[in-house]
């Protein structure tokens, strides 16, 4: 699938140096750390911002990054190009939070200004009126979430996280919603990130990849192209009691969004309608 | 405190009106600013009467308190909170602000570092403040190259996960010593890194380390005329002689003999319960307060050496943040080859962070639990504070 020869996995982590903003570093090491344990090699690289993408990556990893070092960051990339051949090459492209924004069409700059991204997914992203900070908790959406039973991984259909951000985003008729949110504000329209074949991308920033096993070997899954025996870890564990704690409603307001309804994807701003939104005690 | 809170709702204008005619200085970072706030106030009160906040309460009502509670003192040593700075420069109008480091800490509720570093610059612009700033950090000196008057002291920071790219353009940032603590990861070619001697510079815009007039050489602090002054403390680790030189130069700028200065450093065995060695009767625990990654990266430097045990408490309540994606920032392979208990609320967290690293670890619910009688505690902020409490 992809133009690396080789038998090892190479994990790019793209522009460490303007896209690590809090535990970035997390979802790197889970996946290199999730392929080693069943047998296959993985070699993980930082590329800075001064330096070519290389486009003979397996998976390229976008971090969070503050108004602007996303800014310089997408300037840079579509400057370089290497990320761009890597994907039409076929590698796997995984963005949380900033790096999730700047895989679209479009985000907003420093001054809340329209900055054109790298046009991989069919998103938009402007900014809010308020910050969406806490836990989320959402139902993946059931395509992928299908795709990970069917390749092997347990079969979780719930994600997990913290988000950290003050944008909203529309989805186009390109991609799906990675996941319908159960609490926390995601995508701003009661789902959260978009996919679209091998690149994905979501508001849970960090180690959304240790809080979510299930999803991390999604990814190895698209790259090896065969199911992966399951592993047991504390991170199962992990995403079990965040899951719970989340929904028992402890940590932030709780939304509770219909499961028929769906979203449009133009809606815009619609954190909670009033009366589907309580505010749990601390 | 909630005196010092109700004052400042009826008074907005008090913390100007209790500074005035004292000599403040104002003390701000994200780590190191209480037990440097403790060393600069202990000089002092060799001079006279000192107010200070020193038990980290750090926004105004703590610092309106501090000022009551010691009203006739000459001198107020104010340590701030970093997003209060800009306003208590305007407020108390300080003779000396004392600016260490910023790095990424509690994000879920603090403004972005960069904007927080622009936000010190403007205030320090025309604040008429003298201000004594760390030079090792790029975004400190980015804040305060502002300011009219700087002395530069070279105290070190080895955190620079948050300075890779320049805060005044954007472009890479070089750094003289390269490290080696990105985890799992191979590192930039030497080609990207300047080839000798000290300091960072941005490859784009020039903008560099100033050239400090102080500077941290080991256990001493060489002054500008070349003499230098040992620090013989009993706080450990590389961490508080970085806050005991800036304390030091703090001094020098106020005009105090620095002998008898460093004697009073020399006192300090604690502060605020850090570093503090324990009893409950069955074990002996060394506490050791680490509350973001940088904090990490110090506490890592004052640990007893392996094999002897370590456990690590974390929360993440209000004060300590609810977002515990910092872990993830901090080098746990550090804590390989020995002992290691994980604790606290957020305990699970905490174990899939070491088992991610290669650690070996036992989760444990409590102190009560631990199996060795002389082990080294980290905790973060609200963990820390229940381990004071359980030991009483």
């Amino acid at each position: 699938m992809s133009v690396n020869t080789s038998n090892e996995l190479r994990l790019i982590w793209v522009y460490p140096d303007l896209l690590s903003t809090y535990g970035d570093q997390g979802n790197v090491i889970m996946l290199a750390r999730r392929a080693q344990l069943r047998g296959i090699a993985a070699e993980v690289v930082p590329v800075r911002s001064d330096e070519p993408v290389p486009t003979g990556g397996d998976v390229y990893l976008l971090g969070g990054g503050e108004d602007r070092p996303q800014v310089l960051a997408a300037r840079r990339l579509r400057a370089d190009g290497g990320l761009a051949r890597a994907a039409e090459a076929g590698a796997v492209l995984f963005g949380v939070c900033a790096g999730y924004q700047l895989l679209g069409e479009e985000f907003a700059g420093e001054e809340g200004q329209p900055v054109a991204g790298l046009g991989l997914l069919d998103i938009r992203s402007e900014r809010g009126e308020q910050r969406a900070v806490g836990e989320v908790a959402a139902q993946l959406d059931p395509d992928i979430a299908g795709e990970m039973v069917e390749g092997g991984a347990p079969a979780v259909r719930s994600l997990t996280g913290f988000e950290n951000h003050q944008g909203l985003t529309r989805r186009g008729p390109g991609v799906r919603p990675l996941a319908r949110t159960l609490t926390g504000i995601g995508n701003g329209d009661g789902t959260d990130g978009a996919y679209h074949d091998h690149f994905i991308g979501t508001y849970l920033h960090g180690p959304v990849l240790a809080r979510n096993p299930a999803l991390a070997d999604h990814l190895l899954t698209l790259v090896v192209g065969h199911s992966l025996p399951p592993v047991a870890s504390w991170a199962d564990r992990l995403h079990q009691e965040r899951l719970n704690a989340v929904l028992a409603g402890k940590t932030r307001p709780v939304c509770k969004v219909q499961a028929d309804a769906e979203p449009t994807g133009t809606r815009r701003h619609r954190h909670h309608a009033p009366g589907t939104c309580t505010t749990s005690p601390r | 405190m909630i005196g010092g809170r109700l004052a400042l709702a009826l008074a907005p204008g008090l913390l100007t009106d209790l500074t005035a005619g004292r000599k403040v200085v104002v003390v701000s970072a994200t780590n190191g600013k209480t037990t440097t706030t403790r060393l600069i106030s202990a000089a002092l009160r060799h001079q006279g009467g000192v107010a200070t906040n020193a038990y980290g309460a750090n926004m105004p009502a703590g610092h309106a308190a501090a000022l009551v509670d010691e009203i006739g003192a000459e001198y107020a040593v104010l340590e701030c909170d970093e997003k209060y700075l800009p306003g208590i420069l305007e407020q108390t109008r300080p003779g000396v602000a004392v600016l260490m480091n910023l790095s990424r800490d509690q994000m879920d509720r603090a403004a972005e570092l960069r904007l927080l570093a622009d936000r010190w610059r403007e205030a320090l612009a025309h604040s008429g403040v003298h201000v004594v700033a760390n030079c090792d950090d790029p975004l400190v000196a980015w804040a305060a190259s502002s300011a009219e008057s700087v002395t530069w002291t070279a105290c070190g920071q080895y955190w620079r996960e948050d300075s890779w790219s320049c805060p005044r353009c954007g472009g890479p940032v070089d750094y003289a010593v390269r490290d080696e603590r990105v985890e799992g990861v191979r590192q930039p070619s030497p080609g990207t890194w300047s080839p000798d001697g000290a300091g960072w510079a941005c490859r784009e815009c020039g903008f560099a380390r100033p050239e400090p007039e102080w500077r941290l050489d080991g256990d001493r602090v060489v002054a500008p005329d070349g003499g230098s002054y040992e620090l013989s403390l009993r706080l450990p680790g590389r961490a508080n002689r970085s806050n005991a030189a800036i304390a030091l130069v703090v001094c020098a700028c106020l005009g105090l003999a620095l002998e008898p200065a460093l004697a009073r450093f020399a006192e300090i065995t604690s502060v605020a319960g850090r570093y503090l060695t324990v009893e409950d009767g069955r074990r002996s625990m060394r506490l050791l307060l680490a509350k973001n990654p940088a904090g990490w990266l110090e506490a890592f430097d004052v640990l007893r050496p392996a094999p002897s045990p370590v456990a690590v408490s974390i929360n993440a309540r209000g004060p300590d943040g609810t977002d515990t994606s910092w872990l993830w920032d901090v080098d746990y392979r550090a804590l390989r080859g020995r002992p290691v208990y994980a604790m606290g609320e957020r305990r699970l967290d905490l174990a899939v962070r070491l088992e991610a690293a290669g650690v070996d670890f036992e989760v444990v619910q409590n102190v009560g639990d631990l199996s060795s009688d002389r082990i080294d505690v980290i905790a973060n902020y609200t963990a820390f504070q229940e381990i004071r409490r359980y030991v009483g």
